[in-house]
């Protein structure tokens, strides 16, 4: 669901400026094709006040849910599911932090490696690298890591058991556990520098080579994010 | 207005239910018996002229034992399944499937000398409840929401839909039971905070946790098991009781029907009595006048069923966890269904959630309550429900096939519904017309290990070249939970028809024909049985007066009441063998306005037997839904 920004006339009295429902007579209008923050009226800003963005949902639920068109007409009762289930499926993206941010960039023209089959699908057939790499500072522990869960594994197919090692892998585990809760963190200095920019930035003050920079280094933190999380998972797997 | 009365149906495994609702509250419509449980069991039976006829609920349930070839049960665990996903089921289960099945065509039981698909056969007991309802209010009833148990996947939900169709009932909507109990139980609390509803009922287990908010009912997170229940435990009592019967008498009785029938409903009554007796005797009549005993302990029971109700555990630690709460965040702990009468499941619930559950609703009833309050809302509601929303989600992961017979989740498990994905498809070859999609329901990697549930078959994209068409494939669980496929070209902006082949299930023409064939005598069908039921209440209330003209109160009223009785006595008399529904009505209402003083003062002179129609039978006057019946009935007139 992309942009676009053309105002809708509401189908029933005619006033303009309607997303949900119009304004003037309250009646649910069929779905327009506006991003997720627009639909809930909030900025384009990844600092997102949840307890308002709930509120929010409850009281849009209230009005758009199927159970409140239970003996409307046919085409009311369409556009309410439209209109509920883009309301459910924007609230539940922008209230994850990790889910708003890969949703920001992905308005803002950016496919994550991670996020979508069809982009490694692409760039499979394109031929394109993956930026999927192993960050450079995980470079030393990953190895050392890959190391002790193959043990584990030989050991495990033995019927061998090793606390040592056990105890390892869980220092390591442990390690890579908090640099996955940093990272969101670190994620939090890009939103911040993010908003910043939405607030400040008029389009063409020459800031556009900004915006770029911060919405890259997210991609990066998020890509880091991911392949410690898969690392996570296979010591979690091995470890079983 | 009576005729647009919304009825809330919990469609069991094992007994099953309809309510609407009473002004504020909830109440249940109790059967012609007098019973509110409707047994979901359904008989063939014949009459003296050798025709079929369909006997469904209580009525049916002595065929179980008389005629087990003739009678189902628990026919819920095959809505929406394929052979090859009962064969455990054939095992532990008197179903025969028919013997002309073919692959890839749903289900048919055989029942006596027919075959019946599950829809047919659960659309059987719905009719019945719909039945019980418009006898109850005396208008055709047709709009109902119908509960399944939350972990029902797409095919399940379908299934119980088409039943509701087949029965004649347009369904609202269908409500998850564990959700539909939450709204019973939240009517009067009005509270806030966290609740985990425990459902284990006749063969489903379901667990939800939710979050009340101000009249909102959002679930968090919802898992379950669809072949988990108490008929596990019948079966397993069962079991053990054969291979007893087989060491000790030397009989292998898992072809006797009968016997069968025998030893199951004697294990039920074993296992219903152990939630209050430490200790019972299974005393069972075999054939060759030999005898089963043997006496099963609360402790030996507990022990036995252990493997069983720990199946539930796994499913409440995965809704915990996909909640993202503790046992400690939740403030309060609901239980439904027959099973967690069981005080071992109650102890269970407890170490789990590390607090005492409720007890005060009746697990049997609290379903179908809360299905009434939710035809309520749809109903537009009242003053009553008019805060009260429930935001429910999809029980399992939405995805499509994708190269290398890869599952691509699209809607994750836990989504609030109605929820949507949008997925671009483009075209192989030059020219192609058609694009395929498999689409699955599950948490597996593999598309082999997921659910399929249908394969969508686009045709009609403009042929161009291979990778320039772009098809937008919108995917939309509706608050049913049940998909909806909508696809468009979008260079020709051309709407795709799409073909579905459901890969369980029935076709919509499939529907409508066995719609059809029970359409034809609805109208008629309802006329005459009101017919019937007026005039059987008019002989009862016949049978009474004449009763009545022999007690000494006949004597003490006066000459005029005495004369205005006995011409309204000859008026009903005269009309009551006619096909004029209101006449009788009218006749019977007349004479018990007559002779209410007549019942008066038969009261009062301490005769204990009433005498005003149905309040004839004694014992249903104590029971709560008669007297809501009367008022309901006064509601209307």
């Amino acid at each position: 669901m992309m942009p676009g920004e053309a105002t809708p006339r509401c189908w029933s009295c005619g006033t303009m400026g309607a997303v949900q429902f119009c304004s003037a007579c309250g009646k649910v209008q069929p779905p327009v094709p506006v991003d997720y923050f627009v639909f809930f009226g909030f900025p384009r800003k990844l600092n997102l006040d949840t307890a308002a963005l709930e509120k929010e949902f409850y009281a849009l639920s209230r009005r758009l849910h199927p159970d409140v068109f239970g003996q409307a007409d046919d085409r009311e009762r369409a556009w309410s599911l439209e209109q509920s289930s883009m309301l459910n499926d924007a609230y539940r993206t922008l209230k994850d932090p990790i889910k708003r941010t890969e949703y920001l960039l992905r308005l803002e023209g950016i496919e994550l490696e991670e996020q979508s089959k069809q982009a490694t699908e692409k760039a499979r057939a394109t031929g394109e690298l993956k930026k999927q790499v192993v960050p450079p500072d995980l470079l030393e522990e990953v190895f050392e890591l890959n190391m002790h869960l193959e043990e584990l594994r030989v050991q495990k197919k033995m019927g061998e058991d090793d606390p040592a090692l056990l105890e390892e892998i869980g220092k390591a585990k442990l390690s890579l556990e908090e640099k996955y809760d940093a990272l969101l963190n670190e994620l939090k200095a890009e939103w911040n520098k993010w908003d910043k920019a939405v607030d400040g930035g008029t389009e063409d003050n020459g800031d556009e080579a900004d915006r770029r920079r911060i919405l890259d280094q997210m991609v990066d933190v998020l890509n880091r994010r991911n392949y410690i999380r898969n690392l996570v998972r296979d010591v979690n797997e091995a470890m079983e | 207005m009576a005729t647009d009365t919304i009825v809330g149906i919990d469609l069991g495994t094992t007994n099953s239910l309809v309510a609407y609702m009473q002004g504020d509250s909830p109440v249940v419509i109790p059967g012609e018996d007098g019973l509110n449980l409707v047994p979901s069991v359904v008989a063939l039976t014949l009459d003296e002229n050798e025709k079929n006829q369909i006997v469904v609920g209580n009525a049916a349930r002595r065929y179980l034992i008389e005629t087990p070839e003739r009678a189902v049960y628990s026919v819920k665990r095959l809505m929406g399944r394929g052979a090859e996903d009962i064969q455990d089921e054939l095992k532990l289960f008197p179903f025969k499937l028919a013997d002309d099945l073919q692959e890839g065509e749903v289900l048919r039981i055989k029942i006596g000398e027919r075959t019946y698909t599950p829809p047919e056969i659960s659309a059987l007991v719905l009719r019945q409840l719909k039945r019980n309802a418009e006898r109850f209010f005396g208008v055709p009833v047709t709009q109902a929401v119908i509960t399944v148990p939350a972990y029902f996947n797409d095919a399940q939900r379908q299934a119980t839909k088409d039943a509701g169709r087949i029965a004649g009932l347009n369904v609202l909507r269908l409500v998850n039971e564990p959700t539909a109990a939450s709204l019973a139980y939240g009517l009067d609390k009005k509270k806030n905070g966290i609740i985990v509803v425990y459902d284990l009922g006749g063969g489903t287990f379901d667990i939800s946790i939710l979050k009340l908010h101000d009249g909102i009912f959002e679930v968090i997170a919802t898992n379950g098991n669809t072949h988990l229940g108490g008929d596990d435990i019948d079966n397993l009592l069962i079991a053990i009781a054969l291979d007893d019967i087989r060491g000790d008498l030397g009989l292998d009785l898992r072809r006797n029907g009968e016997a069968m029938a025998r030893i199951r409903k004697a294990v039920i009554e074993a296992k219903i009595a152990l939630s209050s007796e430490p200790a019972v005797k299974l005393d069972i009549d075999l054939p060759g006048g030999k005898k089963y005993q043997r006496e099963i302990s609360l402790d030996g029971f507990e022990q036995m069923i252990q493997p069983i109700i720990d199946r539930t555990v796994g499913p409440c630690k995965q809704a915990l966890k996909d909640a993202g709460l503790k046992p400690e965040q939740i403030d309060e702990v609901v239980l439904v269904g027959g099973s967690t009468r069981i005080p071992k499941v109650r102890w269970l619930v407890q170490d789990l959630f590390g607090r005492a559950p409720h007890t005060d609703l009746n697990p049997d009833e609290v379903v179908a309550l809360g299905a009434a309050v939710q035809a309520h809302i749809l109903g537009g509601g009242s003053e009553i429900t008019q805060d009260m929303l429930l935001l429910d989600v999809t029980p399992l992961s939405l995805g499509i096939e994708v190269a290398g017979g890869v599952t691509d989740k699209i809607i994750l498990r836990n989504s609030t519904v109605p929820a949507s994905a949008t997925q671009y498809y483009t075209t192989q070859v030059d020219g192609q017309t058609n694009v395929a999609i498999h689409v699955l329901q599950g948490e597996r990697e593999l598309a082999r290990d997921c659910r399929s549930l249908a394969r969508f078959d686009l045709k009609g994209v403009p042929p161009m070249t291979a990778g320039m068409a772009r098809i937008e494939v919108k995917f939309l669980i509706d608050a049913n939970g049940i998909l909806r496929v909508s696809a468009r070209e979008q260079r020709s902006g051309q709407e795709a028809e799409i073909d579905v082949q459901p890969s369980y299930g029935l076709t919509d023409e499939q529907v409508e024909n066995m719609l059809l064939e029970s359409y034809d005598y609805a109208e008629e069908d309802f006329r005459q049985r009101q017919v019937i039921e007026a005039r059987r209440e008019a002989d009862t209330i016949l049978t009474a007066l004449a009763k009545g003209k022999k007690n000494e109160a006949w004597r003490e009223i006066t000459n005029d009441e005495r004369r205005n009785v006995e011409t309204l006595e000859r008026a009903l008399i005269a009309v009551k063998d006619g096909d004029d529904y209101h006449a009788i009505r009218a006749g019977i209402d007349a004479l018990n306005e007559a002779t209410t003083r007549l019942a008066e003062l038969m009261m009062d002179t301490a005769v204990s037997t009433a005498l005003k129609g149905k309040a004839m039978d004694g014992a249903d006057l104590e029971e709560g839904p008669q007297s809501g019946h009367r008022v309901a009935k006064a509601d209307f007139k």
